[in-house]
């Protein structure tokens, strides 16, 4: 078994107010800065034991989906570390 | 005759145990502690509650690390067993993170903690909590949250609609929830949330007695 380091990113849905984002966003612009929007969310590494790359590639996305990320109200994006 | 037994699960940082704890016992029934870390016969229990708190510091999203505890297998049994289930706060969100209940709880659109009482409408009459109560009946008992917006696409909602699924609904909106939905059920009827807090309204002296008309089902 070898070790596979992935960056899990999840952000926000579209739809779904980024109350985050918009504080940032309007703090970033009530300071002069020339901000159109901002978004806020989460990056998480993750390190998983797996045979080969494709099934570390597939457990990574299984756990994003389960777990990291609330598909109701986030996206998520599984790359190779 | 027996007392019903109740079962209130406990997770690292829940805080409305106690709270709950006694307003069951008020309610005619006997309350019974659940731990997360232990498996428990669904069963033995006529109900269970799962109070409001913080369940692991909120960590990830709100309800999500508690909604994969050990106890939450036989929750799950208790769900599919048709067991009345009630989530209070942080408990209707572990009950939506764990996908016994549709739709997520997201932050406030205002971004604050709301602490403050509010009106509620009756509107679904799928669950036991409050069956007594006529559709339509108001109900005043006070909010304390931060992840409070009830949020589900448009499918979901017309859904939650068509199958009477939305148990209460916000007289006033405070936090932006969709439809102004306070509390829902799950397509049965037997798992239950809201996110204000019934066992907060047991007393005059604690500014009002309405909570215990939506768990006042063992008396």
């Amino acid at each position: 078994m070898k070790e596979f380091l992935f960056g899990v990113t999840v952000m926000p849905r579209r739809e779904v107010l980024d109350t985050q984002g918009r504080a940032v966003e309007e703090t970033l612009q009530r300071e002069g800065e020339p901000v159109v929007s901002c978004r806020v969310g989460r990056f998480i590494e993750l390190k998983v034991k797996a045979e080969n790359d494709a099934s570390a590639l597939t457990m990574a996305n299984k756990i994003s989906e389960s777990l990291l990320a609330n598909t109701l109200i986030e996206t998520f994006e599984v790359r190779r570390g | 005759m027996a007392k019903a037994k109740v079962g209130v699960v406990r997770f690292p940082g829940t805080n409305c145990d106690r709270d709950v704890f006694e307003a069951v016992g008020l309610s005619g029934a006997e309350p019974i502690w659940l731990w997360h870390e232990d498996l428990f016969d669904s069963a033995q229990f006529s109900a269970l509650i799962l109070p409001g708190g913080f369940s692991y510091g909120d960590y990830l999203r709100s309800g999500a690390l508690a909604a994969r505890a050990v106890a939450m297998k036989s929750v799950r049994e208790a769900a599919v067993r048709g067991t009345p289930i009630l989530g209070i706060c942080n408990g209707f969100q572990i009950l939506c993170e764990a996908r016994l209940l549709p739709g997520a709880l997201v932050r406030n659109t205002g971004r604050r903690f709301i602490d403050s009482w509010v009106d509620l409408k009756k509107v679904g009459s799928r669950t036991v909590f409050g069956g007594s109560l006529p559709s339509g009946s108001g109900i005043r008992i006070p909010i304390a949250h931060a992840d409070g917006r009830f949020v589900i696409d448009d499918s979901g909602l017309n859904e939650l609609r068509d199958r009477d699924q939305i148990w209460l609904e916000y007289q006033a909106n405070p936090n932006g929830s969709i439809a102004a939905i306070a509390g829902v059920t799950n397509e049965n009827g037997n798992v239950a949330g809201l996110m204000p807090h019934p066992e907060r309204a047991f007393h005059e002296w604690m500014g009002g007695t309405d909570g215990r008309r939506l768990l006042e089902i063992w008396s």
